[in-house]
């Protein structure tokens, strides 16, 4: 009894394992023509020589469609939070709902600013026997996961991820800190990844 | 197998001739029932709890028909209030209300023998099954190679009638196969079948000589029950007689003073400053909130101090067998490489007597809002230095000897000179004020050491077979120090994973050599079928199981 991963959360293609279609594995190697295309081509870091290096090997990155679908939810989030604040503050002479209205809205056009930096920032390895994940730039995180961990690979994707042709993937182990989330890889960029990580999962399982 | 279809016929009397082996009779992979009794400990106490309200709403009428039989002298002419008897009484209708109630019963009675005959269990060589539900038909099935224990509780009133709960372990919230209730002695028996099973050992080597399953007619079964139920309550040892000696004995004075002295202890007495200085400033009322707070905290301690009285921790070939509880009995066996992380800790309250505890993160099956969830998480309640390495030779039994000063000299009570763990940089130390000489690691083949803090001291072990991935993590303040904050993750538990201020190469170099080594682990480890032999290995198995888990042998997958 192994656990095959599979995804069925809702908004979520079924990650269905079809064996022999999947080309060879690419953990070890360098670029992949399926995974690096249309991505950026260098991981931002921190200034600081302190900081997580990159080390060597080759960083996979995200999709650049995958800052336009988050400028476009995160700006609609905005112009929705100052539409209600005008409509309260000059239908219904509220002038108070202009407070929590500008805290939510220097928060979000922050998010705005600093949005394509992070996406930048986050990359992830394909190592012979783990996958090496990392995000964030103030906050710098890297995670390290050996192949044989994995208990489920989820691609979900939304309405306004499938009009741009993106997907998140989602990894997930026996341990909920591990929290592993690639959001914007292109939709074949995800799939090849979902299948080689279900490959070599099978091969290098473990138990618990 | 999901039909809907009533199960077999009752395999209550199944032939154990009819197996070739021997398992005990409920594990012969045929679909069996659970004992005819639980009903009545699932379902009977709401009966009885409705009886209880009728009754005690009756209790004047009782008394006016009793009272005039043992006491006439008292009985006054005074009119009783009007109530549903007085309705029944006087308009004649005592026939229908009987017949009513009668019919009640028999519905009641009628769907729980329903309940009871749809509620079956099969135990086959991979799998424990359970179907149960009339009209919602349920079925649930767990996987024998991701068993994580087996535990047998014995509730107070299920005790007393020789009866046993059951629940197979399994990996995930609410994730348990629960068997109730069963005899004792079968819940034994289907208990060392399953870890038998489980461990991938062949059934047949055991039990050969053992026909335990020839029972009499119903009548005999049913006295033996009833004789062992008394014996178990004169005697006070329901356990069998098989059961191993436990390798550490907690004094009851050590116990309860250990649970006088935590922390909920402090926070009481702080509170009752609270109140003492609320009423001398304001009002002397405010002395009347004690009341609450000394019944809480009093239920609180003897409820935790009963859940931990006649603990006892011992080996068996499939793992290590905890037993605890002074009501209701709970023994649990631990199958080897269950553990996902361990951790031996002593707060400062227990510092001048030397005592410690020992936690544990393990998969309990159980959700996260069940509030039994934790005391599966603690291995010992309170013991001493020896206790302790005891109890971790047992837990851990994979480490290398190498590796056991680390665990205890370097790791608990360090540092001392030619210290083997990583510490916290002198120039990080603002980040740790106190404890900056012992925050500190130390990876070796077998198991990360994190070891934190002077005034709560602690030091938790993962064993790398089981570490799920390692994560590195820099905010802008350990920018600037150049450190980083290393986090282990494993299962949910009371053990946490961080360690923070980690200088920044040795952090780099925790993250490579714990991947690397934690793969190479989890690689040779193949405690998922513990004792398990060559697939192709056919016929019954003539290798002795060892009294030590485990040895990992070959692996089967």
């Amino acid at each position: 009894m192994t656990n095959i991963p599979e995804g069925t959360t809702p908004e979520s293609t079924p990650t269905i394992i079809e064996p022999g279609s999947v080309a060879d594995p690419v953990p070890g190697s360098g670029t992949d023509p399926v995974l690096d295309r249309r991505t950026y081509d260098a991981v931002r870091e921190p200034r600081s020589a302190n900081r997580l290096p990159l080390g060597d090997g080759t960083w996979h990155q995200l999709a650049k469609q995958y800052v336009w679908v988050r400028l476009i939810s995160t700006g609609a989030m905005a112009l929705l939070v100052a539409a209600i604040a005008i409509v309260a503050s000059t239908l219904g002479s509220q002038m108070w709902i202009w407070i929590p209205a500008a805290v939510v809205l220097v928060v979000l056009v922050w998010t705005l600013v600093i949005t394509p930096r992070q996406a930048r920032a986050i990359g992830y390895q394909l190592r012979r026997d783990d996958l090496v994940f990392r995000r964030g730039i103030l906050w710098q995180r890297m995670v390290a996961v050996p192949y044989g961990r994995m208990q489920l690979i989820d691609i979900t994707h939304g309405p306004l991820d499938r009009g741009f042709g993106i997907a998140q993937l989602k990894l997930v182990t026996a341990a909920a800190s591990t929290g592993i989330v690639i959001p914007g890889l292109t939709q074949e960029a995800a799939e090849r990844l979902r299948d080689t990580l279900v490959d070599v999962a099978e091969t290098r399982r473990t138990g618990l | 197998m999901t039909d809907a279809s009533p199960p077999p016929p009752p395999p209550a009397q199944a032939a154990p001739a009819r197996v070739p082996g021997a398992r005990s009779p409920l594990a012969d992979g045929e679909w069996h029932r659970l004992h005819p009794l639980t009903p009545l400990f699932r379902g009977g106490l709401a009966l009885v709890i409705v009886a209880g309200i009728i009754i005690s709403n009756l209790r004047d009428r009782i008394i006016e028909w009793f009272l005039p039989l043992f006491a006439p002298e008292l009985v006054t002419d005074q009119e009783l209030p009007g109530d549903p008897v007085d309705y029944v009484l006087e308009h004649n209708l005592i026939l229908v209300v009987l017949l009513t109630v009668l019919g009640i019963v028999a519905v009641l009675v009628g769907i729980f023998y329903l309940s009871w005959r749809f509620h079956t269990f099969r135990i086959t060589g991979d799998l424990v099954e359970v179907r149960s539900g009339v009209l919602f038909r349920s079925h649930r099935r767990a996987p024998l190679d991701r068993v994580q224990g087996v535990n047998l509780t014995r509730p107070m009133i299920a005790r007393l009638c020789g009866m046993a709960k059951l629940e197979v372990v399994g990996a995930g919230l609410d994730a348990n196969v629960k068997l109730e209730y069963l005899s004792t002695s079968s819940a034994e028996a289907v208990r060392a079948d399953i870890l038998r099973l489980a461990s991938g050992r062949r059934l047949a080597e055991a039990r050969a000589q053992d026909p335990s399953g020839a029972r009499g007619s119903r009548v005999a079964a049913a006295s033996a029950v009833v004789s062992d139920g008394i014996t178990g309550l004169l005697m006070g040892a329901e356990d069998p007689v098989d059961e191993p000696a436990s390798v550490v004995h907690i004094p009851v004075g050590r116990l309860v003073a250990s649970r006088l002295l935590s922390g909920s202890t402090v926070a009481l007495l702080v509170l009752i400053g609270f109140i003492i200085v609320g009423s001398i400033v304001g009002s002397p009322w405010v002395l009347f909130g004690m009341i609450p707070a000394l019944i809480g905290f009093g239920t609180y301690w003897v409820r935790t101090i009963t859940r931990a009285l006649r603990y006892s921790i011992a080996p068996t070939p499939n793992g290590v067998r905890i037993t605890f509880g002074l009501f209701t009995t709970v023994t649990e066996i631990l199958p080897p490489g269950r553990l996902h992380a361990i951790e031996v800790s002593q707060s400062i309250l227990w510092r001048p007597f030397g005592w410690w505890s020992v936690k544990v993160n393990r998969l309990s099956g159980r959700g996260a809002t069940d509030n039994q969830a934790d005391q599966f998480t603690s291995v010992l309640p309170v013991g001493t230095r020896a206790d302790v390495e005891r109890v971790l030779r047992l837990v851990m039994p994979g480490l290398p000897d190498e590796d056991w000063p680390a665990v205890f000299d370097d790791g608990v009570l360090g540092p001392r000179d030619g210290d083997p763990f990583t510490n916290t940089p002198r120039r990080a130390r603002i980040l740790r004020l106190l404890s900056w000489r012992r925050n500190g690691f130390l990876v070796t083949t077998e198991a990360l050491f994190l070891r934190r803090g002077v005034v709560w001291r602690s030091l938790a072990i993962f064993p790398l077979a089981r570490l799920q991935s390692i994560g590195l993590e820099q905010g802008p303040l350990d920018r600037a120090l150049g450190v980083a904050s290393a986090r282990a993750h494993t299962i949910v538990g009371p053990v946490s994973g961080s360690l923070g201020a980690v200088a920044l190469p040795a952090a780099l170099g925790l993250f490579e050599d714990v991947e690397v080594r934690a793969i190479a682990a989890a690689g040779r480890d193949h405690t998922h079928r513990w004792a398990g032999e060559e697939p192709d290995a056919s016929g019954p198995a003539a290798s002795e199981p060892d009294a030590n888990p485990p040895a990992p042998q070959e692996p089967t997958t």
